[in-house]
């Protein structure tokens, strides 16, 4: 047991280390450049001068992402039930399907950048306009990932259930939603980093405080550092989002990480 | 009284004759295979009587009266093992049980009173993939039996395995076989696995499919029986 864990973790270690390796290099570089060619911090700070601001305006970083991670968290909450609900419609009733699809995809071309401040416009600077945005861009992406899921069920499996007297909707329980499970979380990885993008874009439009308030701020003060400052707590917001989710897959498909019987 | 009678059955799916009258029956602790070349329309006659589609024509008997619209009377044992591999192999083979209304915990009861006869003892908690072929097939086997139907319908149950395999799980099911007399019918297009395991055996020609042959196996004589029925299927089942 000893022996396995350690292999483990060794194992592990060895993983990481190029990929830490290589950011280390990266920022390194970063800074050397940004200290031998004098080039201005109000153009592009050193690596170092962004970690000092980090640590000066923790309290104020701290409060202001907060709010991001509850819009992340609530839109893509919602999504999850809209996307859900709709795809066990669109499963029972094919047709739905081909009249829904369309104005999903449509939703989907819409530039953020133009629907965003729409929507601020329409239902103010609170946390509902910040919901519906994270909601309109991680909605269709789940909505897909459950349809091509449910779809993916081997026939075989379902012509068994059926053989066995089930109903369509044991049929859905017991066979389409567990072989949907893998896209699911295919899905639920993507839209969990876009979902983090949307909440900071939807609070740049117009908020009173979160991470996107921030950037806004530290632009306007031509503060680049407390800007990249800003940038790496939401790239760390969407690690740690990205890292529960792979938790979380881990734990409800534990069937396909069992390793082969001894 | 048979167990299964088919008189005539006649089907066509999306304007393609499949069946085209055929006739058989299955009498109780008989075991039958239906051998045919790939495409005839066996499985789709195993759809058939599991309810999936319905026959143009013709009439289903079970023991002399005809078929409910849905009846409890065939296990169904698809041809690749379709285990489903987000269950451990103790709740894949209860899953006939519970669909039919028994608690779980009754069903695992049943199920773990059976595993060392299927040669199963010890993996209930894994899951399928972490099993071998032969393995697999038997915990299919077991969750067809355990739902104890009174016929079962076997759809090329060996075809997705190794020959090994194949001959050794053949050889297991014959034994098996004599100990319960389970009323079978099964689909195949291996002579030798129909000869091995049947009392009668059933040819079909290719779509649009009827009987051309009816044999009933003779152990003494194994190997001619197997030359023949090889040769109808090779010169008589109709154009390829």
């Amino acid at each position: 047991m000893r022996e396995n864990l350690s292999k483990w973790s060794g194992g592990r270690f060895t993983r990481t280390l190029p990929a830490v390796l290589s950011i280390l290099a990266a920022f390194s570089a970063w800074e050397i450049f940004v200290h031998m060619s004098d080039i201005s911090p109000l153009v592009l700070p050193a690596p170092s001068r962004i970690m000092d601001q980090m640590v000066l305006n923790r309290a104020h970083l701290w409060t202001n992402t907060l709010p991001t991670l509850q819009a992340t968290l609530l839109g893509f909450t919602c999504s999850l039930w809209v996307a859900f609900s709709f795809s066990i419609c669109i499963d029972f009733l094919p047709r739905l399907r081909r009249a829904l699809f369309p104005i999903f995809v449509i939703s989907q071309t819409l530039p953020l950048v133009a629907i965003a401040p729409l929507v601020v416009l329409w239902f103010g600077f609170d946390l509902t306009p910040k919901i519906l945005l994270v909601a309109l861009v991680t909605f269709f992406p789940m909505l897909v990932a459950l349809v091509d899921g449910y779809d993916a069920t081997e026939p075989e499996i379902e012509a068994l259930l059926t053989s066995m007297g089930a109903s369509r909707w044991t049929v859905f329980r017991r066979a389409r939603l567990p072989s949907a499970m893998p896209y699911f979380f295919a899905g639920l990885r993507i839209s969990i980093t876009y979902a983090v993008v949307a909440a900071i874009f939807s609070e740049y439009v117009g908020a009173r405080a979160g991470l996107g308030i921030v950037i806004l701020n530290a632009k306007n003060s031509f503060r680049p550092d407390l800007m990249l400052a800003a940038v790496v707590i939401s790239s760390l917001l969407t690690l740690m989002l990205f890292a529960v989710t792979a938790i979380l897959q881990r734990i409800c498909l534990r069937w396909r990480y069992a390793g082969h019987a001894p | 009284m048979n167990a299964l009678d088919l008189q005539d059955i006649h089907l066509t799916l999306g304007g393609t004759s499949i069946l085209n009258g055929v006739s058989l029956h299955v009498a109780p602790k008989e075991f039958v295979s239906i051998l045919g070349p790939s495409g005839a329309g066996k499985s789709t006659l195993f759809r058939m009587l599991t309810g999936a589609v319905k026959p143009d024509r013709g009439n289903i008997l079970i023991k002399g009266q005809p078929v409910a619209k849905h009846t409890r009377t065939f296990a169904f044992m698809p041809q690749r093992d379709a285990l489903l591999p987000w269950r451990r192999i103790i709740d894949n083979i209860t899953l006939g049980l519970e669909i039919q209304g028994v608690s779980r915990k009754a069903a695992r009861q049943k199920a773990l009173l059976l595993l060392s006869t299927f040669g199963l003892k010890g993996c209930e908690a894994y899951y399928p993939a972490q099993l071998s072929g032969g393995m697999r097939q038997r915990a299919a086997l077991l969750r067809t039996l355990i739902q104890e139907r009174p016929i079962q319908l076997l759809d090329e149950p060996f075809g997705a395995l190794d020959a090994l395999t194949r001959v050794t799980m053949q050889r297991w099911l014959k034994n098996r076989w004599h100990q319960a007399r389970w009323t079978t019918l099964l689909i195949t297009h291996d002579v030798r696995e129909a000869v091995a395991l049947s009392d009668r055996i059933y040819v079909l020609s290719r779509r649009p499919a009827r009987v051309i042959s009816e044999l009933t196996v003779n152990t003494d004589d194994t190997r001619q029986q197997e030359a023949r029925l090889l040769d109808i299927l090779l010169t008589q089942t109709g154009d390829p």
